[in-house]
């Protein structure tokens, strides 16, 4: 695979999600992501790039509860990048929308313009409980107070797979690149690859008729992709 | 009511607050509001130190009252140069005491607005990489847009305030010896020649032009910070005009409160006379009926409209827990001083500045309803965020309100606040005429 035969995609499906939140905590440990307090998070202001969003339908007894992990889309045409005013998010050849945190002024413009949410800005110095300031992950940098963060698809994962490729001398293959909510899913819901390849498992079961992106009517043409049965709508 | 040019021969009233050994008041004023500068500072020292985390704000309502603030102080420019640019551009000459107040106003709100956005910076000390060219700015971003258009808009407004002081501070530096040197510098040489006045005259007759579009793309890019997105409720083409409008309509309000207390405070109540503020008044009111139209239309529109996501956060002004905001806010931007403007009877000063004093308080409560109810009604629905300030925002809030007073006041203190050449050509102009129609009707006794 080409740099430029790649667009990096998801798909999630909702039938096979049993809500277990495993995909949340292997990313926060994967990329480095830090702690708050009960309070903090009380305020809104818990940092998980992969977000189980939840909505509580209907009174008691009849409720239903729903949810969706909500991470960045990696829009093809993100609102994001576009408001930027430093160039410290960007899309990169393979479609991701990358961050910079060290050039990122802090200002919040593309918190406020992501129609989605999958935006987190570090309120305060991360901090980590003690037990896990031993195992940060050495690959991944620590951001400071003051920057924003997101999903960056285990952009870590990619570049290591495609060392690992060269080393190999071969070009890199379906499944190679595994991200670390792919990785712990233990009930395979999710699956990651590249879009643009028509054979790849993900770009097959993007194209199936169950498959739907968030907010696809404001054009953002999001890369993650949600499978579900279930009657859609806007508000899960 | 006397005739708005209708002043006293000697300007003795306007040079006395300059020249004359300040009173306690004016000491007491300043350390007031140094003390009110000192704690603003302290403040965001202490934001600094803790990060951002320390105001009230979180995910998803990433902007709080800094850029309320910043709209509002934007607004609050508005005041100055542009009425007193198209006032001059009308040849209204009720401007003549007015302009100068005005257009202080100006410049020190200008100062004072963008350090907001600086304040609301993650990591300030990275501010410069917006630079273009040398750095990583991008005009692709609205906020870009932003940086370009308040330079040229307080650099133009420095040079519109300038350019008519110097035969004013020359005549400072002629007729007096206190701070002559500063005068001396400051005066770039001024005699008076009428070379030099013509090329005053062209000055100022292409920066009266000029400003006028500059001011109005200011106020419009601001506008399009929250237009250009997608959220709902913001992603309006109203919002240009609208802000343009909402920003006259503070800045005329606080030109009233500005210059209500200067004639009190430097007894200037045989220059800024009561129809002065009839006539501001009539263009207040004016500005109040827009403000209101374009509020009307933008709401009804998102009504009728309906879109779900648009209704969210439509109902959470009216209904949901902005409610009591919003109802303050019609209150104080259309009730309140369509009550005390529209009749020519209550028009009278204290009319007009207590109509002021509710523009401002609502103004920056729209400005609070602009920003934060539509991030609180995010598209995909989670926990909605609420938002309470916290003592660091209100007290780098306050400490704003005072660098700008603060600065006004020195201002007042260094140069006359009222154009004192501006008002005497008009007595020779007037000494001229009179004393024609004298030599043609021969009555005049040389």
């Amino acid at each position: 695979m080409k740099p430029e035969k790649i667009k990096w995609g998801m798909v999630i499906d909702l039938d096979l999600c049993i809500g277990c939140q495993a995909c949340t905590v292997a990313c926060k440990q994967e990329n480095n992501i830090p702690f708050v307090s009960s309070d903090q998070a009380r305020m809104g202001r818990a940092i998980q790039w992969n977000q189980f969003i939840t909505t509580v339908e209907d009174p008691l007894p009849h409720t239903k509860v729903r949810y969706l992990p909500r991470l960045c889309n990696h829009c093809e045409h993100p609102p994001c990048v576009k408001v930027c005013p430093v160039e410290a998010t960007y899309q990169n050849p393979e479609g991701l929308t990358a961050q910079i945190y060290t050039r990122c002024i802090g200002c919040r413009f593309c918190t406020v313009a992501c129609p989605y949410g999958a935006r987190f800005f570090n309120w305060y110095e991360p901090e980590w409980p003690d037990e896990m300031k031993s195992s940060l992950n050495p690959d991944v940098y620590i951001r400071t107070k003051g920057v924003v963060e997101k999903c960056t698809f285990c952009v870590q994962r990619i570049r290591a797979a495609k060392d690992k490729a060269k080393d190999e001398d071969r070009e890199l293959k379906d499944g190679d690149v595994i991200p670390a909510c792919v990785e712990t899913c233990p009930t395979k819901a999710r699956v990651f690859g590249n879009l643009a390849d028509p054979h790849s498992a993900v770009s097959k079961l993007s194209r199936s008729p169950r498959a739907l992106k968030l907010l696809e009517h404001l054009g953002t043409e999001p890369k993650v992709v949600y499978l579900t049965e279930r009657t859609w709508d806007e508000s899960l | 009511m006397s005739h708005y040019n209708d002043f006293p021969k000697d300007d003795t009233a306007l040079i006395n607050p300059l020249m004359k050994k300040s009173g306690r008041w004016y000491y007491f004023t300043i350390a007031c509001l140094s003390a009110i500068v000192a704690w603003g500072l302290f403040s965001w020292g202490y934001q600094i130190r803790n990060g951002l985390g320390v105001t009230g704000m979180n995910s998803p309502i990433f902007w709080g009252i800094y850029i309320a603030n910043f709209v509002f102080f934007i607004g609050i420019s508005h005041a100055g140069t542009l009425i007193s640019a198209i006032l001059r551009v009308t040849q209204a000459e009720w401007r003549k005491p007015v302009t100068r107040c005005a257009e202080a106003i100006t410049v020190f709100a200008l100062m004072v607005g963008p350090i907001n956005v600086i304040i609301d910076l993650g990591r300030v000390d990275r501010a410069l990489n917006i630079i273009p060219f040398f750095k990583y700015g991008r005009f692709e971003s609205p906020l870009l847009w932003d940086v370009c258009c308040i330079t040229i808009y307080l650099l133009s407004s420095v040079t519109f305030l300038y350019l008519p002081l110097i035969p004013d501070i020359a005549m400072l530096r002629d007729k007096y010896t206190k701070r002559r040197w500063f005068y001396r510098i400051l005066s770039l040489g001024w005699t008076g020649s009428p070379r030099q006045k013509k090329v005053l005259e062209k000055l100022m007759a292409i920066g009266t032009i000029l400003i006028i579009p500059i001011a109005i793309s200011v106020h419009t890019v601001v506008s399009w910070v929250f237009a250009m997105t997608v959220q709902p409720m913001w992603h309006s083409t109203i919002f240009g005009p609208y802000f343009v409008v909402g920003a006259i309509f503070s800045g005329i309000a606080s030109l009233i409160i500005a210059m209500a207390i200067l004639r009190k405070a430097l007894h200037l109540e045989e220059y800024l006379k009561p129809i002065h503020f009839n006539y501001l008044g009539l263009l207040l009111l004016t500005m109040c009926l827009l403000w209101f139209y374009f509020t009307f239309a933008e709401y009804l529109t998102t009504f009728y409209g309906a879109e779900p996501e648009h209704m969210a956060v439509f109902y959470s002004k009216l209904g949901g827990e902005y409610t009591y905001y919003f109802i303050f806010m019609i209150l104080t931007c259309f009730v309140i001083p369509f009550i005390f403007l529209a009749p020519a009877k209550l028009r009278t000063i204290t009319g007009t500045v207590i109509a002021s004093i509710a523009i401002n308080i609502g103004m920056w409560l729209e400005r609070f309803l602009i920003v934060v109810p539509t991030l609180s009604r995010p598209r995909l629905p989670y926990e909605h965020g609420i938002y309470h300030p916290t003592w660091v925002e209100f007290s780098i809030f306050a400490g704003e309100v005072a660098t700008l007073c603060l600065l006004y006041v020195f201002f007042a203190k260094l140069f006359p606040i009222i154009s004192i050449w501006e008002l005497r050509e008009k007595h020779e102009d007037e000494e001229v005429t009179i004393k024609e129609k004298a030599v043609t009707t021969g009555s005049y006794e040389y």
